[in-house]
């Protein structure tokens, strides 16, 4: 955590006040991360192993998991995401009230995994900005446990006075698209099984 | 059976495959059904089958079970890739048939006449990249991931759950009086006619 002031005696502490709002705003955030679930894979088994009593992520404030986007504060998606789904999850981005967090768990989520196919989004980040991404195939319950440990870091750097570091609202271009087309089709650049077929083939 | 509608039968390994001819498949199929002896009451699965080698015809397969007798039975119809692609439905014999040729019409592009309500069923309506497990169509679809990534987001989620897609409409009957004057007066309009049986 940063170092908010310097105790310069037992009567009184010195310290900027906009760096005692940023501790207070962001570890309230921080610590009462309330999940919205968006399982559609083999990762929300692992999901529900970390949410259950073994690994617990109640004990770090996400003991209220919200089934309603309203809601929440983060949303994780969990497995693979079609196209068929990808203005679902947009959706549930956009009705997910401010400031809101996505972590992309498991590899398709991430990146389309071995899905390099006509039907699944090549990486949610193409739909929905991502915070934080988890590795694996499923990730296990400590890699996620990890990846939420990585987003209390990073809200906790968050400022709301310093606008580099300030969470704003990311507009979409007039195409609705969330990144720009040449940068979509670069991150969903051929790899794995396929790279022998071409689009005009 | 009928006559003229056998175009070849084979038994391998137990199992028995017969090829019937287009034009005679649905009463191939309800003779099937109906006829004593036969009672192939269970429509298992309908699919289709398109070859590596164009030359051959794609073959559209139904699995046919008799619960009665314990029997089984896998019915072939060949359509030539150069001639249209369509088949006679045979939803009128068993309704399970829907859904199934919808996922054949598809994936394959293969059309079944009299089918009640031939729409996608796995890719959403306005998917416009063609058949995806044609044998000519690539991999990772024929736009590219940005055109997908558009397409995709500009579909409305909410179209395909309507009031008529539930059917709710057909059921109109059981209802009571005034679920189906709330349901009359919908936000979404008239309830449309049931189909045609």
């Amino acid at each position: 955590m940063k170092r908010v002031g310097e105790v310069q005696s037992s009567n009184y502490l010195l310290a900027k006040f906009e760096n005692l709002v940023d501790w207070a705003v962001n570890s309230s955030r921080a610590n009462s991360l309330w999940p919205m679930p968006f399982g559609t894979a083999c990762c929300a088994i692992e999901f529900m192993a970390t949410a259950a009593s073994r690994f617990d992520f109640a004990r770090f404030g996400m003991e209220r998991q919200a089934f309603s986007p309203r809601q929440a504060d983060v949303l994780i998606c969990a497995g693979r995401l079609p196209f068929k789904l990808a203005p679902v999850i947009r959706r549930i981005y956009d009705q997910m009230p401010q400031p809101k967090w996505v972590i992309s768990m498991g590899a398709c989520a991430s990146t389309g995994g071995v899905f390099d196919n006509y039907a699944m989004v090549q990486g949610i980040d193409t739909i929905v900005p991502v915070d934080v991404y988890v590795p694996g195939c499923p990730p296990r319950p400590e890699g996620l446990l990890y990846g939420i440990l990585l987003l209390h870091k990073k809200i906790k750097g968050e400022s709301l006075f310093d606008a580099v570091k300030r969470r704003d609202e990311q507009p979409l271009d007039d195409k609705g698209l969330r990144l720009p087309p040449e940068t979509i089709d670069e991150i969903s650049e051929p790899f794995g099984n396929s790279v022998h077929q071409f689009r005009s083939s | 059976m009928i006559p003229g509608a056998l175009r070849e039968a084979v038994a391998r390994d137990g199992e028995h495959i017969v090829y019937v001819a287009r034009e005679r498949l649905l009463e191939a199929m309800q003779w099937l059904k109906e006829t004593p002896g036969q009672e192939f009451d269970y429509l298992v699965d309908v699919t289709a089958v398109e070859f590596r080698d164009r030359e051959r015809p794609i073959e559209v397969v139904y699995f046919l079970r008799s619960l009665q007798r314990r029997a089984d039975i896998r019915i072939k119809v060949e359509l030539q890739p150069s001639e249209e692609l369509s088949v006679d439905s045979v939803w009128s014999l068993w309704h399970g048939a829907d859904w199934l040729e919808r996922e054949v019409f598809d994936m394959f592009g293969i059309s079944f006449k009299g089918h009640p309500d031939l729409r996608r069923i796995l890719m959403w309506e306005t998917y416009a990249e063609g058949y995806p497990l044609r044998k000519s169509f690539p991999l990772r679809g024929r736009f590219s991931r940005a055109e997908q990534v558009r397409q995709a987001l500009n579909a409305n989620p909410e179209a395909h759950y309507s009031l008529e897609e539930l059917s709710i409409a057909e059921a109109g009957g059981d209802l009571p009086d005034d679920m189906r004057d709330r349901l009359r007066r919908g936000e979404r309009g008239v309830v449309p006619e049931p189909p045609n049986r």
